[in-house]
């Protein structure tokens, strides 16, 4: 699915790089402990998170992740880190909902486990 | 180019906000560099939990090291902060001193130097109590998975 997909599936909105809307994202990883994050195996293109700590967008950077969903409202507090953010490339999205509702609507419109390779044929 | 040695300072601002800012350069230096992208991967998490380390853990920082050669990624991480009285049990997953405010981040599960090590084809390190540790990570290219 692409990230306009994304954004209208879970009523988030862009942060940033609103103009990589059209990007296909098909994994995704759900996590707030961002040493689970580094622990991961294979690469997520899309992380959701709680955490919006200024560190969440340099472990995406490190792990190849190309956009970050925020859930609850949550974003990062700093003008700087969406800057960072955006010169790195990394796609900043928020939406009010929680991480269970988030994960199982993106599911459903056919986003898959980052780590569950098997999953990707179903 | 056979060898190249880059070589960076982690500042233990006593601020974390800045945690990550020089795993992430680590990375850019080593795509630029032409590293393929597992090995680039496998090295800059490596980095990332040293940095986080150094920073939490350290009055003043330390030193990482990066010497890519054909073959393999050596990373040297060097500080001069208190040391680790049993480097055993810190090795084991889930060990943590970490403060609960750094918990609140998302940090400090105790994941941190096993990761390192699970990243790592070899794994050295070496602490003294008073006087520092030091880290010896050793990642061998697979040239098959070029970028
Ligand atoms: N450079 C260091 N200097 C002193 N102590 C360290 C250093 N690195 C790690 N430690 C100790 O080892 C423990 C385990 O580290 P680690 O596996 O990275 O987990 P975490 O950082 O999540 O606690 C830390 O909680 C800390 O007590
Ligand atoms: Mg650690």
């Amino acid at each position: 699915m692409t990230l306009k997909e994304v954004a209208q599936t879970v009523e988030a909105e862009f942060l940033n790089l609103e103009d990589r809307a059209d990007e296909e994202v098909n994994t995704a990883c759900a996590a707030d402990l961002l040493s689970d994050v580094l622990a991961m195996r294979g690469d997520a293109a899309l992380l959701i998170t709680g955490e919006a700590a200024p560190q969440v967008v340099r472990v995406a950077d490190v792990m190849n992740i190309r956009a970050i969903l925020y859930v609850r409202g949550k974003r990062p507090q700093k003008k700087d880190i969406i800057r960072w953010a955006t010169q790195r490339g990394i796609v900043l999205l928020s939406t009010p909902l929680p991480t269970f509702e988030v994960c199982g609507r993106l599911y459903k419109a056919g986003m898959r486990c980052s780590e569950c390779p098997e999953d990707e044929a179903a | 180019m056979d060898r190249q040695v880059f070589a960076y300072s982690v500042v233990s601002t006593g601020s974390f906000d800045d945690v990550g800012v020089v795993s992430t350069e680590i990375k850019r230096d080593l795509e630029e560099a032409g590293v393929e992208k597992d090995t680039v991967r496998r090295v800059a998490v490596i980095c990332f939990e040293a940095e986080m380390n150094l920073a939490l853990y350290t009055e003043r920082g330390g030193n990482i090291q990066v010497v890519v050669e054909p073959d393999r990624v050596d990373i040297y991480v060097e500080d001069d902060g208190p040391g680790i009285e049993d480097v055993e049990k810190a090795m084991q997953p889930g060990y943590s001193t970490a403060p609960l405010w750094v918990h609140e981040l998302g940090f400090g599960a105790g994941m941190g130097l096993p990761n390192m090590k699970e990243n790592s084809d070899i794994f050295e390190i070496v602490s003294e109590l008073g006087k520092g540790t030091k880290i010896h990570s050793v990642v061998f290219r697979r040239k098959e998975d070029a970028a």
